[in-house]
């Protein structure tokens, strides 16, 4: 089945990439942005989606600095 | 002749090309919110991580005021050059085409390279000598130039590949061992590895470097003439 | 912590690092129980990370002046005149614990402080260094832990635009559980510029700039650089702070700008402590009082409690002190660099370090206390009566023919080329870059009237493990070696003491030597100590590490041009050995392939003629006398000719007389002694001041080693470039 697993810096971790672009939205006339969080999104095919859990403790977030979220479709 | 060289928040080698672009003619600093050119015949986006490369390499600053002059710029046909994270921010304007993504052993990698030099008969290789290789330091972690199907032949049959990496030097993975490309006008330039770095003997021992901002004096001085 | 409507007891003082002793101290600073902001910023201060309070009565001994010195320990960063004007301030600091549990991270945040604390005196950052010590590569963490810290290193360097010129890294077991990633930061500045980090001025501003304080590192540094490791790594990950170089690299711009325009009183980073320890020290230099008002603090998260923003460690901040009427400049230029900049307190008459939140006092305390009067402590060493370490695994292959050998050191871990990872640093970004990695034995980088500057960074623990006094001395003298190789005599020496629990009787007898030969050493050289830092209980559930006071040595060539290299440069140079060579293989890099016991003790030396070695060999390299200069380092003469081989791209025929074994003659290893090559008659000048031996000449593809009676070592250049080449490379596919 298909899954995809939504990555993202945990709360309260600096996320300097959302800094800098929640800086650089209002240059480009984009106002009233707030909160700017970047993550990453893996998409893969899998058997058993019970090892999404597993796989995503142990490779495809760090769980010291990343929250993540599986979606199966 | 007169160089601008741009600097963002994050530029790292903006003085090394200012300095290197000293050695030919005038060169002087454009801050990245400044819209005004001052009148410079050539300017130069610099290596480094502007505004961190966050998001992708180069996205932030291709929209700065600065950059939105330089756009102008080059469509008024003024030389442009960009150097390593000046590439990505021209490829990220579409003033080059094509675009540059991490490199395929994903780390960041600094290499003196040789350079086969494409083309001689642009005005920014002008001033090099015939069928020598060049040796230029290259540092990056995303250079691995990709351009699109059936992109790749195009630029080749219009001449718009001008530096491939030498046999056995392509250690970021790019497409067609390609180095550095132009526009098709021929006036806007981008290459991965660092000509601001081979200019002083005592640094490393290699000046080929010098050869591309002595060419683009070449052009501008030739053009006004 | 408890609710902050109840005064925390002993047992929360205990659990944050405080002796109960210790506590009561702190009570009669208070005139009784500490609440909890000032409770938290009491051990915070009082920590052996801050308080040094088992080393700074040793550390008092060491030299730190002399004729070059500009500013000494106590600053964020010593400095050295280096002529034209000109002063290098330089520090190396270690970022040990949160590099074990976070390995990218905590070495990226090691690469900012030390470089934080570089622009703080004033200097712009011009370098970076870095020492590793890792378990052996073959181990998966190992691995996984070099990975990580090199990828960090090169991460924080290279977007800020400070080139990585050097370093060392060695592999031994006993950094298995407890790797040491220690970073060295150079600067220069104008000799007027550079500006302390005293407060001064009762009615000035406390301006905090830069990034927003958040959770970040929360007790880090009393709970992380104070405790030993242990299997609970784990569990403390959420105190990790993340390093953002862009953020520095603004910071770094704003803060020269402002010194610039000269509207800062004084200027401090925050580190370790965070804001606890930058304002108490700025009040505590300064014998001036301060209010911060931790309201005013931007913070990433809006409900952080006052005592989590005092002793928060979140990176890339920085306080200065402002006259009031300077405050709107100081503003417009942190605006104009897209730098946060806040007011957030005053300088006061007094002693008072207080802790206010919108008006209301929520901590109190005298300034001297907090910073000056934490306990100090007596060591208790003691020589152990027993080996401390367990002998190194063997390695089947330094076994059979000279030959073999000399493959199997040049691929092993501590020799092999460092290039796959020196090459994921810039090493030449601002242009000063002379000599890059693995061209000279230190790394050479260009002054603006001509001049250089070099530097290097060493030591060897296996040695100091075996004999912490004579190991310290050769690390000093290997640092001195290097820079002399390159021409330059040394201007002044930093140093980072990582040890283990000072507590014990056996790691204070070896810190205890330690530091009495870093003295005796800087001493001999005439390059004062002008600043350190100290990392203690470095111990996992093996053992101690090995003691490691790594040292950095900053010296100076009046021409850059003369820089020497390591490679021999042409052949039909006569090679020659310079020194009084005295080569033994206790605790060599050959005896630990062989997995051979720490021995007790190595051979002792004449450590005024070493010096008189490593001073000739400087002049004729200055002088431009010789071709190509190496010291004699790991694996001994035999590899050291080798890598002039590899360096240079030319073979070389020598002699070499066995004296004794001829294996201790060809891979014996000691202080003081250099392989030279150049025109024979430069080598026979030299040999009128040094002991020196002519042992062949550059040439052909091979090199040949004929020990004077024995069969001769003949191997190929392009053997000797695959087995040092390939050592570590093979871990980076």
């Amino acid at each position: 089945m298909r899954a995809r697993v939504l990555i993202r810096p945990k709360a309260g971790i600096l996320d300097p990439q959302g800094v800098a672009v929640e800086r650089a939205l209002p240059a480009l006339g984009f106002d009233g942005v707030e909160n700017v969080r970047i993550g990453r999104l893996v998409e893969l095919d899998v058997a058993d989606a019970a090892q999404l859990r597993p796989m995503c403790e142990k490779l495809l977030a760090n769980p010291l600095v990343e929250d993540f979220e599986i979606v199966v479709e | 002749m007169k160089f601008g060289v741009l600097r963002f928040p994050g530029s790292c080698d903006e003085v090394d090309a200012l300095e290197a672009a000293r050695r030919v003619g005038d060169a002087e600093l454009i801050w990245h919110r400044d819209r005004d050119l001052r009148g410079v015949d050539a300017v130069v986006v610099p290596g480094g991580f502007s505004f961190g490369d966050y998001l992708r390499a180069g996205a932030i600053a291709s929209f700065s005021p600065a950059m939105e002059s330089v756009i102008e710029f080059a469509r008024d046909g003024g030389l442009v050059l960009g150097i390593c994270n000046g590439f990505q921010v021209l490829c990220e304007a579409q003033l080059l085409p094509g675009a540059l993504l991490p490199n395929t052993n994903l780390r960041f990698i600094f290499r003196q390279v040789h350079l086969e030099l494409v083309r001689r008969d642009t005005a920014f290789t002008c001033a090099a000598p015939p069928d020598t290789p060049l040796s230029i330091p290259a540092k990056h972690a995303w250079g691995r130039y990709h351009a699109g199907p059936g992109e790749l032949s195009t630029m080749e049959a219009n001449g718009q590949i001008v530096l491939r990496y030498a046999p056995g030097e392509n250690f970021n993975g790019s497409a067609g061992d390609v180095a550095g490309v132009r526009n098709e006008q021929g006036n806007v330039f981008g290459l991965m590895p660092h000509p601001e770095h081979a200019v002083e003997e005592l640094m490393g021992g290699s000046t080929d470097g010098l050869l591309i901002f002595e060419s683009m004096r070449m052009a501008v001085e030739g053009a006004r003439a | 912590m408890p609710d902050s409507a109840t005064l925390p007891t002993l047992q929360d003082a205990l659990a944050l690092g405080l002796t109960e002793h210790e506590y009561e101290l702190v009570c009669g600073h208070q005139g009784g129980p500490p609440n909890q902001v000032e409770l938290a910023m009491y051990s915070l201060l009082w920590s052996e990370h801050c308080a040094y309070k088992h080393s700074r009565k040793l550390l008092r001994t060491l030299p730190t002046e002399g004729e070059h010195v500009v500013m000494g320990p106590g600053e964020n960063a010593g400095a050295v005149d280096v002529g034209g004007g000109l002063v290098c301030a330089f520090k190396v600091e270690s970022h040990n614990h949160p590099s074990a549990v976070e390995p990218f991270q905590g070495a990226a945040t090691g690469v900012g402080g030390i470089l934080r604390d570089i622009f703080a005196v004033g200097a712009r950052p011009i370098a970076v260094l870095d020492s590793l010590r890792f378990g052996e590569p073959s181990g998966e963490r190992s691995r996984y832990l070099l990975d990580g810290a090199v990828a960090g290193i090169g991460h924080y360097g290279n977007s800020i635009g400070v080139p990585t010129v050097g370093g060392e890294v060695y592999f031994e077991g006993p950094y298995e559980q407890n790797c040491l990633v220690n970073a060295m930061a150079l600067g220069l500045a104008e000799r007027g510029r550079l500006v302390r980090s005293a407060a001064a001025g009762p009615g000035n501003v406390v301006v905090l700039f830069g990034a927003s304080t958040g959770r970040d590192g929360i007790g880090g540094a009393s709970v992380l650089a104070s405790a030993e490791l242990d299997a609970g790594g784990e569990d403390k990950r959420p105190t990790v702070q993340v390093g953002d170089p862009f953020e520095e690299k603004k910071l770094l711009e704003c803060s020269l700008e402002l010194l610039d325009r000269g509207v800062v009183v004084s200027l401090q980073d925050l580190g370790a402590a965070g804001l606890t320890s930058s304002a108490s020290e700025m009040a505590s230099k300064g014998e001036v009082g301060i209010d911060i008002d931790v309201g005013l603090v931007p913070l990433r998260e809006s409900d952080m409690e006052p005592y989590e923003i005092m002793v928060s460690e979140s990176q890339e901040r920085m306080l200065c002190v402002v006259e009031p009427g300077n405050v709107a400049e100081v503003l417009g230029v942190c605006e104009r660099w897209e730098v946060s900049g806040t007011a957030i307190g005053t300088v006061t008459e007094g002693d008072r370090m207080r802790i206010l939140r919108d008006g209301e006092v929520v901590g109190d305390m005298p300034v001297r206390a907090l910073v000056n009067e934490c306990p100090l402590y007596d060591l208790s060493p003691e020589r152990p009566s027993a080996p401390l370490y367990p002998p190194p695994a063997p390695a089947p292959a330094a076994a059979g023919e000279p030959g073999a050998v000399l493959l199997a050191l040049l691929a092993s871990p501590n020799i092999a080329s460092r290039r796959p990872l020196f090459e994921q640093y810039d090493a030449i970004v601002q242009s000063r870059t002379v000599r890059r990695p693995e061209e000279a034995d230190a790394a050479v980088l260009a002054l603006p009237d001509g001049a250089a500057l070099a530097v290097s960074i060493d030591c060897n623990g296996r040695r100091v493990a075996a004999d912490p006094y004579r190991g310290t001395l050769a690390a000093v003298l290997e640092c001195a070696a290097n820079l002399a190789c390159t021409g330059a005599l040394p201007l002044g020496t930093t140093n980072n003491l990582n040890f283990g629990n000072p507590e014990k009787p056996h790691i204070a007898w070896q810190l205890t030597e330690a530091v009495r030969a870093l003295g005796e050493g800087c001493r001999a050289l005439r390059a004062p100590i002008v600043g350190g830092n100290v990392s203690l209980y470095n111990e996992g559930r093996a053992g101690p590490i090995y003691p490691t006071p790594v040292i950095g040595m900053v010296g100076r060539l009046p021409d850059a041009r003369a820089a020497g290299r390591l490679g021999f440069a042409e052949a039909g140079h006569r090679i020659a050995l310079a020194g009084p060579f005295a080569p033994s293989l206790a605790a060599s890099e050959l005896a630990k392939l062989r997995g051979e016991p720490l021995p007790d003790g190595l051979p002792g030396f004449d450590l005024d003629a070493l010096v008189a070695v490593i001073g000739a060999v400087a002049t004729a390299v200055r002088e431009g006398a010789l071709a190509s200069a190496h010291d004699l380092a790991e694996g001994g003469l035999a590899v050291a000719l080798a890598e002039c081989c590899i360096a240079g791209g030319h073979g070389a025929r020598v002699v070499v007389d066995p004296g004794g074994v001829l294996e201790t003659a060809l891979f014996g290893e000691c202080s003081g002694c250099f392989v030279v090559s150049g025109e024979a008659a430069a080598l026979d000048e030299l040999g009128d001041s040094v002991p020196l031996t002519n042992l062949g000449s550059v040439g052909g593809e091979e090199l040949a080693i004929d020990p004077a009676g024995g069969d001769e070592i003949v191997l190929a250049l392009a053997d000797l470039q695959a087995a040092h080449g390939g050592g570590l490379a093979r871990f980076f596919p």
